[in-house]
């Protein structure tokens, strides 16, 4: 198969790579570059461990073909923390006993970004949406939907 | 501060959320090395055939292809498995159910070896299956492994049943089913397998139980169980299921190993692993029960045949579980219970968190509601008056000799959803509405770590290094449940330090004793203890060498915030650090092995009786449902649920097992299905086997229940499994109880009673 050219910024860091044409976001973020905190846990749409946010939109990355990125930023769960201080929604995950396994935590982190990005003011319903593409087998989500509203209502406090 | 208090039962943080939450944790399909080859399996086509031949020559010759292995390159035997040496990584003679593997194949991609893989040309003798438990245990049925198709059979007899119906004022019998489920943990399974230059295979994977893997895997490969080393990558869930299953891949990529002498990585995909992996055991149960008019329950006889599917694996302990819990917690004179757990060609069933006991409990509250309805009780008060006490004696004739707190449980949960208020307000409001409240409850009890299953014993070390960081190593494996958490808090609360001292090393075989598996709910009571243990164990010895220093006695000393002082004179100090170099100076060594055995229990299958387990713990759960009967759609609004945990080491864990724990429960009553086919199965993926979203999932109260127990670390017993043993019977209660439709099949798919047929699933992806 021959090979594409794409040029594509993760987490500030700007990447210029020749792939096939036929690579999954998810295969070029974990086998490629490394980043492999992006997880699959289904190859279908339908977990969300794979989400990343792709031009400021969640996205599964596994249904997205690579060469499709041309241009765009991306950002990964290893993205989120800056020179060692973790991003509120990392903490607040830690505070609330928000993570048993961690499988779905980065996705579920990163849908929670871009909710946050997009809506300051959230109810549970729409974290409960935001996050519905998110399966987590081990918490019953109830301290995972604490953790993002904790950090919802820290931030429209002035 | 007492030691003790300054870590047990605080929420501490847990200690391995940070590299979770930064994406940096190691789960097993992160590892990548340098030569790594990647493996695919190519399996059965046919639930029950003979292999006639087995022609691999042309994916051999596809290019990027390392090697190809079929049960002819097995180095050892080609079976292993827990109770029963059954189950087969590579099948040699026959295929039993469609997840067997016929041939492995490793080459430099997923994508070369998949197509190698369908290059494999199998023959087959389709031979006659079976995929009903029921239809295997009678004669002239498929044989799917010689000696017949009955796996396991145990009995509880107590009293005289025939007695007991005859003093009886009305007698109900009553048939349940349960389905297969699977456990769904987000990380399928996955192995990475190399040898190091001395000959040591190393398999490093998402094991949960990594002695029973290295069991398997030296037995397999014919190495001795010292050339094996197995080690856990972060574990992205398991509930009970990556043990057997994790031995087979296990054993296919360590011979891929050795065919190629490179590192080979063997990733299940979604669909193998549910194809592949062991599933929770579908259930066919028949009770009979005799109660007086009162209420006063006479006698049960029950009758239950557990479908193993095509490999033994934990079904004789599974059903032996069930054996023992099958009356409930209720106080039974006379009980007869046979369970019986046979061989099919469907998905084989293993361990599953509740193992053995979702079945039953989601039928014998079914029947105890049946049977207040029948008698006009209210479903609390008739529990209420049969439930268990101290002192009583169980079905197994046990004497329980702690605290026995299912009417506490039932009391704070049905108080906290103001049961009394709904059962009666709604059935009065629902009368013109289309979407129908219900509220309904589930209690049960349940014996805790192995029981009579097997030997009970675990060990853990804990050493202190000379800069005064400490770490444990226990053979119990972190799978999300906190486990390194609370063994940290022990540790750190035994020694008077910050947990921040302290350093839970990677589980790996190669560093400590076999210790038994991380399941039954035992590791806090077992580790828990073991950990314990050894911290005291160094801490005596700390305690020795600032004794002198101090001019005190080592026993009036006690440590704590990083100092070790005297007891009735907390001034009288020297730090912690301090202690260990003049220890270390000393010639002390400063670490410390302690072992825990369980307290003694039996049992006597031929009697059908024993004293099953050291200590039982209790619950309840009250579920809110709302019915919309023009859809069949059931929602979830609250869950209140009380567990006794003993002591909670750490309240926010324990919630999250209760959580958790609920959402299983509420996925099991509505949602979940392995739909089996002849064998086939449907539900491939996770657009098809629904599992619970946020959406899906209510309102949950965890009431946290303690009554301390002499047998556990601080008065500590158990969480993980009860807490997903009670929302099946919960949910079936409350849909009764708002539309009047009793349903004895799980899942309750109640457009198949509302509309007459099946809705077709529909899409739940929100984006
Ligand atoms: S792996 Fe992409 S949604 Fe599951
Ligand atoms: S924490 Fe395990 S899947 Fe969410």
């Amino acid at each position: 198969m021959k090979k594409i050219k794409l040029t594509i910024t993760v987490n500030g860091k700007k990447h210029t790579l020749r792939i096939a044409p036929n690579l999954r976001l998810l295969d070029l973020l974990r086998d490629e570059l490394r980043l492999t905190g992006t997880k699959e846990g289904c190859g279908i749409g339908e977990c969300g461990a794979c989400t990343v946010i792709l031009d400021g939109k969640a996205v599964n990355s596994c249904l997205v073909l690579a060469g499709r990125c041309d241009g765009s930023e991306i950002i990964t769960i290893e993205g989120l923390a800056r020179d060692g201080a973790l991003h509120p929604l990392q903490q607040s995950f830690i505070d609330h006993g928000a993570v048993q396994c961690g499988f779905c935590t980065p996705g579920m982190i990163l849908s929670a970004k871009a909710l946050l990005d997009e809506n300051q003011r959230p109810t549970e319903k729409d974290i409960r949406v935001a996050i519905a593409g998110n399966l987590c087998r081990c918490t019953g989500y109830k301290q995972i939907v604490q953790a993002i509203q904790t950090v919802a209502d820290r931030e429209k406090t002035p | 501060m007492d030691p003790v208090t300054s870590t047990i039962g605080k929420s501490l943080p847990r200690v391995d959320a940070r590299e979770k939450v930064k994406g940096t944790a190691m789960y097993a399909g992160d590892i990548y090395m340098d030569g790594m080859l990647f493996a695919r399996v190519k399996r059965a086509e046919h639930p029950h055939a003979r292999i006639t031949s087995i022609n691999t020559s042309k994916a051999r010759r596809l290019k990027g292809v390392a090697a190809v292995a079929t049960a002819k390159d097995i180095p050892g035997e080609k079976t292993f498995g827990a109770v029963i040496q059954d189950n087969k990584p590579i099948a040699d003679d026959k295929v039993r159910y469609l997840g067997d593997a016929v041939a492995i194949v490793a080459a430099e991609s997923e994508a070369i070896a998949e197509k190698a893989v369908s290059l494999i040309d199998v023959g087959y003798e389709v031979l006659p299956a079976v995929f009903d438990p029921r239809e295997a245990l009678k004669p002239g049925a498929p044989e799917i492994h010689e000696g017949g198709n009955l796996i396991a059979h145990h009995m509880t007899r107590k009293g005289d049943v025939e007695a007991g119906f005859n003093e009886s004022d009305i007698i109900i019998k009553r048939s349940y089913t349960t389905q297969m489920v699977e456990h769904s943990y987000i990380e399928p399974e996955c192995v990475v397998a190399y040898f190091q230059p001395d000959g040591t295979l190393v398999v490093k994977g998402s094991h949960q139980n990594i002695y029973s893997i290295r069991s398997a895997v030296s037995r397999f490969m014919g190495l001795p169980l010292s050339k094996v080393r197995i080690i856990q990558a972060c574990l992205g869930g398991s509930f009970g299921g990556k043990d057997d299953c994790m031995s087979v891949l296990g054993c296919r990529a360590g011979l891929l190993s050795l065919l190629t002498g490179r590192p080979v990585k063997l990733t299940n995909s979604r669909e193998d692993s549910i194809i592949e992996s062991y599933k929770r055991h579908p259930y066919f149960l028949k009770y009979k029960v005799g109660v007086k008019k009162d209420g006063t329950i006479m006698a049960m006889e029950i009758e239950m045949t557990a479908d193993g599917g095509a490999y033994a694996c934990q079904t004789p302990f599974v059903t032996w579980r069930s054996v023992v819990h099958a009356t409930g917690p209720y106080r039974v004179a006379n009980v007869k219970t046979d369970v019986y757990g046979a061989y099919t060609n469907n998905t084989y069933t293993g361990a599953f968190r509740g193992f053995g006991s979702p079945q039953i409990t989601f039928a014998y509250e079914s029947l105890m509601d049946e049977i207040a309805g029948e008698l006009g009780i209210d479903p609390l008060d008739l529990r209420l008056s049969n439930a268990l006490r101290d002192g009583d004696i169980t079905a197994t004739g046990q004497e329980l000799d702690h605290t026995v707190s299912v009417s506490e449980a039932l009391k704070v949960t049905t108080e906290a959803a103001a049961w009394n208020e709904k059962r009666s307000s709604f059935p009065e409001n629902n009368a013109s509405r289309t979407k129908k409240r219900g509220i309904g409850l589930a209690c049960s009890y349940r014996g805790v770590a192995l029981g009579a299953e097997g030997v009970d014993a675990t060990g853990a070390i804990v050493r202190v290094h000379s800069d005064g960081s400490v770490d444990i190593s226990t053979g119990l494996v972190e799978m999300g449940q906190g486990l390194k958490t609370v063994f940290s808090q022990i540790a750190a609360g035994e020694l008077g330090v910050p947990i921040e001292r302290i350093h839970y090393l990677e589980t790996d075989t190669s560093t400590i004793t076999d210790g038994g598996p991380t399941v039954a709910s035992r590791s806090t009571i077992m580790g828990g203890a073991a950990v314990r243990k050894a911290a005291i164990g160094v801490r005596e010895k700390l305690f020795r060498a600032a004794a002198e220093k101090l001019g005190a006695s080592p026993q009036d000393l006690a440590a704590a915030d990083e100092r070790i002082f005297v007891r009735n004179d907390p001034d009288k100090a020297i730090g912690f650090l301090d202690a260990v170099t003049l220890a270390l100076d000393g010639g002390m060594h400063l670490s410390s092995f302690a072992w825990h055995n369980s307290p003694p229990i039996w049992w006597s299958e031929k009697e059908g009786r024993g004293a099953a387990y050291f200590t039982y713990v209790y619950g309840c759960q009250v579920a809110e449902v709302e019915v919309d009967i023009e859809t069949g759609k059931v929602d979830v609004i609250h869950v209140w649920a009380a567990h006794d945990v003993g002591k909670a080491l750490n309240p926010d864990a324990v919630n999250g097992q209760i959580y958790g724990g609920v959402a299983m429960g509420i996925g099991y009553a509505i949602l979940e299905e392995v739909e089996l086919v002849d064998g086939v199965t449907k539900t491939v993926n996770l657009d098809e086997y629904l599992i619970p979203t946020a959406m899906d999932v209510g309102m949950m109260d965890a009431f946290i229940l303690e009554n301390e127990d002499r047998c556990g670390p601080y008065g500590a017993k158990c969480i993980a499994e009860p807490t997903a043993e009670l929302c099946g019977g919960a949910i079936a209660n409350a849909i009764f109880h708002a539309t009047g439709k009793r349903l004895r099949e799980l899942p309750i798919n109640l457009e198949r009673v509302v509309l007459g047929h099946k809705l077709v699933k529909k899409k739940r992806r929100v984006r």
